[in-house]
């Protein structure tokens, strides 16, 4: 889309140094290609297995949930703000989730359909609560993102697991499963990566061609100038946790179709992968700036080293240790090519 | 002993004034702009040496260099005939190098004590000495003659006590060069009597005062010398004394008055804004009328702080109204939000641009459409016609002079008078019977402050109507057919046609002399 930015492009068409191009590039595109490059690289030297069309597959289906749930991290980031509450509605969207649909499908075993929708309806409208409580508390009660959001990660994830009392939730059909946990069209697209495909094509219209999504860019990037603007920040502000928090649900309902179960403690790394994706896309922590491609790019990065550790065998608790690393990694280098942008159009 | 050392003070006097702090072909870039380009400027210990310039010209980058905020790009700067390379603010404050601001430099949270120690706190075996500092604090306000608590908190001092407080920081410590940025904008008659004073105790002890002012008569009060920047490059240093206002303002500007401000056919016609007992929420302005009619250009004027954007933004629905009617176009408009304002076609542009006016981080192109976004030129549906929207805002930018003419590059990466072009097209991006401006040159260069006048000039011969909230008196006087003039929440007086004077604006400034 941004080709067209003219003077630059013919610039770089005389030949220039390798450090400099690289620069440009990095300038341009931010630190994901370099890593991206990098952890193929490591992981096809540490594991014959990297390869194969099987692990491809893997990895699209295992970062897909991720993508999904750092969508809607995108859209509180993008105005300014970050839901930390991502994992407590993946929490309260599953158990409630497969609760309703075990209730539903124990009073009608034969309503299979319907148990399943009612299910999936009641968890994504139970995460959707998350969303809007957080909507309401940033943007009407003018309660910090931070705080706001820490505070019903805790409420929801105590509300999950109250209903429980800590134990999986059983007795969802098995067809749910099925269909939306294992489920694969063509023998190669599984059900969650379909779904995500549908949420980004939705995504990339919301932010690219609604008004919405032109909003949300400048509220992030300009509270003031948004309001004199005549935009309504709060509703818009709102919206953007609500969506934030669907986005999440729809995610958490696929997750809980690949467990079987209703799980409390399905989100505990979301909140920080989720983020990381986003950073690591180079979506600007004080919002305005970011862009889809780059957040879908962030996450399957990150299920790409997820995936590449595993193969290589490499502790989970230690895989823990990496991600965080490589979140502080990213913002270094984005603060890198802040000052780099600045020299660079000297 | 006694004549000799008086007989070597006069002859070095006689044959070279020493210098006490001397800038050689000093530069500083930002990116993409030159912000100083090889100005030269000297400091005599006990002058007052007065920096001269519009807005942008260099001035404030000039006295940044000198504090230590920034560092120069080139160049050499010599303090006491060695050469010093300041990295940081404290290194320059500890040569008695102190900067007074505008923008302060104070923690609201603390008190004003804590304010006047920051960074230089009293310590005695590595703990605060509290009661030292204190009665240090209190003699420093006494010797200054500043009616402030050492104890009272700065979020709740008005913009001149903290004023106060920033200048009693700079005389904290033994100076040797102080720094003063347009100090009396904020504060009253008195205030700066006082203030004038303790200007003339430094210059006794053998002080160089930098003094950046737009006030002529302040000019000719205490300054010695003064040097005129342009664009960032010095135009002449003259004796204060040999010079004229006439001259002077041909320098800053680089030609004749008259050039800069456009003439204006005025042709009033019906009541656009009728205000009437206006009193806001918040107290800062209590009891205002004014009115704006299609066709002519009002002026509201008055200091920083005197209520006079409080009054526009009221009306626009920004600021809460507790008392009062505004009408629009015959409607009453009280409680209406910014999108009902601006689709009744009232524009209001804000005077801080980085602050309330531009997404600074996003295209011009997303600047200028964004007021207008719910135009059905610009959308249909939730949908954008992204089209249309890029060909508009092009137009508009090319209308405008946008230089670059890239609509993608990011607000940010324009120069200051380019990004006030941004601002501008965005109140055209949709149709608008009246235009706010406030304080609309604030910041930009010469040739765009002459290029936003032509424009205004523009708008008001097409039939809007204008209301321009300015501190600027020039800008007043050559620009309106009607002013207000404000101070303190209150208005102060309505001038017409020839009674807009420097002096009657001047004398409505201000508090009276008796008060």
């Amino acid at each position: 889309m941004t080709t067209e930015s003219t003077p630059q492009a013919e610039d770089s068409s005389q030949p220039q140094p390798l450090s400099l191009r690289l620069q440009q590039i990095f300038v341009r595109l931010g630190v994901l290609p370099f890593l991206l490059l990098i952890a193929i690289i490591v992981f096809s030297l540490l594991s014959s297995r990297f390869y194969g069309p099987e692990n491809i597959k893997n990895v699209m289906r295992q970062s897909s949930y991720l993508t999904m749930v750092a969508m809607g991290q995108m859209l509180a980031l993008l105005t300014g703000g970050f839901d930390l509450s991502v994992g407590t509605i993946l929490a309260v969207t599953s158990v409630f989730g497969a609760a309703a649909m075990a209730a539903m499908y124990a009073a009608f075993p034969d309503a299979i359909v319907l148990s399943i929708a009612v299910g999936m309806l009641a968890g994504v409208g139970a995460g959707m609560l998350i969303g809007i409580a957080n909507g309401a508390g940033v943007a009407l009660a003018g309660v910090s993102p931070f705080m706001m959001t820490l505070g019903m990660a805790s409420i929801g994830f105590g509300i999950s697991l109250f209903q429980t009392g800590g134990v999986p939730v059983y007795g969802m059909p098995k067809e749910f499963g099925k269909v939306l946990g294992f489920g694969q069209l063509f023998g190669f697209l599984a059900a969650p990566v379909i779904v995500t495909i549908a949420l980004i094509v939705v995504m990339y219209v919301l932010l690219n061609w609604t008004r919405m999504g032109r909003y949300l860019y400048a509220i992030g990037g300009n509270l003031k100038a948004s309001t004199l603007s005549g935009i309504n920040t709060r509703l818009y502000l709102f919206l953007a946790y609500v969506l934030c928090g669907a986005m999440t649900a729809i995610s958490g309902i696929m997750l809980t179709a690949r467990l079987e179960t209703g799980e409390a403690n399905i989100g505990a790394t979301m909140p920080l992968e989720s983020i990381a994706a986003c950073v690591i896309g180079g979506v600007s922590l004080r919002g305005g700036t970011g862009k889809l491609a780059n957040v879908v790019l962030g996450a399957i990065f990150i299920g790409l080293v997820q995936n590449g550790m595993n193969l290589a065998r490499i502790e989970s608790y230690l895989q823990i240790v990496v991600i965080g690393a490589l979140l502080i990694i990213a913002v270094m280098a984005d603060q890198l090519r802040q000052k780099m942008m600045a020299k660079l159009r000297d | 002993m006694v004549d000799i050392v008086r007989g070597e003070t006069g002859v070095s006097a006689r044959a070279e004034t020493p210098v006490l702090l001397r800038l050689e072909k000093i530069s500083k870039h930002f990116p993409g702009v030159v912000a100083l380009g090889g100005v030269d400027f000297d400091l005599r210990p006990g002058e007052v040496h007065v920096l001269f310039g519009e807005n942008g010209a260099g001035k404030s980058t000039l006295i940044s260099l000198v504090a230590g905020v920034y560092r120069p790009t080139d160049g050499r700067i010599e303090f006491r005939g060695e050469t010093i390379d300041l990295t940081a603010v404290h290194q320059a404050r500890q040569r008695g190098i102190s900067a007074v601001f505008q923008e302060f430099s104070l923690v609201p949270q603390l008190t004003v004590e804590e304010n006047l120690f920051l960074g230089a706190e009293l310590t005695h075996r590595h703990l605060l000495s509290k009661r030292a500092m204190h009665a240090k604090a209190r003699d420093i306000l006494d010797r200054l003659g500043f009616p402030l608590k050492p104890g009272m908190r700065v979020a709740y001092l008005s913009r001149a006590e903290q004023q106060m407080v920033e200048i009693a920081k700079a005389f904290r410590s033994e100076l040797s060069v102080l720094i003063l940025d347009e100090p009396t904008a904020s504060l009253t008659e008195h205030e700066t009597q006082r203030l004038f004073t303790l200007i003339e105790q430094a210059k006794r002890q053998g002080v160089g005062i930098i003094y950046i002012t737009h006030r002529m008569n302040e000019i000719k009060r205490i300054g010695d010398r003064i040097t005129v920047l342009r664009d960032g490059r010095k135009i002449a240093t003259l004796n204060v004394a040999e010079t004229s206002e006439q001259r002077l303002v041909e320098l800053m500007t680089g030609r004749v008055i008259a050039q800069i401000f456009p003439k204006i056919t005025y042709h009033p016609g019906a009541t656009i804004l009728e205000v009437k007992g206006l009193t806001t929420a918040a107290g800062n302005v209590s009891n205002v009328s004014i009115r704006v009619r299609g066709g002519e250009v009002v002026g509201l004027a008055g200091l920083v702080g005197s209520g006079k954007s409080e009054v526009a933004r009221a009306c626009f629905g920004v600021e809460p109204i507790a008392l009062g009617d505004v009408t629009f176009d015959g409607e009453d408009v009280r409680g209406m939000t910014p999108r009902q304002m601006l689709d009744r076609g009232f524009f209001y542009l804000p005077p801080d641009r980085r602050d309330e006016g531009l997404v600074m981080v996003r295209g011009a192109r997303e600047n200028i459409s964004l007021p207008s976004l719910n135009l059905p030129r610009f959308s249909s549906g939730i949908f954008l016609h992204r089209g249309a929207e890029r060909a508009q805002s092009l137009g508009l930018a090319k209308r405008l002079n946008l230089h670059p003419l890239n609509i993608e590059r990011a607000v940010d990466h324009f120069s200051g008078g380019n990004q006030q072009k941004v601002l501008l097209a965005k109140a055209l991006s949709r149709d608008v019977k009246l235009f706010v401006f406030d304080e609309p040159t604030v910041g930009v260069d010469v040739g765009t402050r002459v290029a936003i006048y032509k424009f205004i000039a523009e708008l008001c011969e097409a039939g809007a109507a204008i209301l321009l909230i300015s501190s600027d008196l020039p800008e007043i006087l050559h620009l309106t057919n009607r002013a207000y003039v404000m101070h303190r929440g209150v208005l102060r007086a309505e001038l017409t046609g020839s009674e807009i004077s420097e002096d009657q604006i001047l004398s409505h400034f201000f508090e009276r002399e008796a008060a």
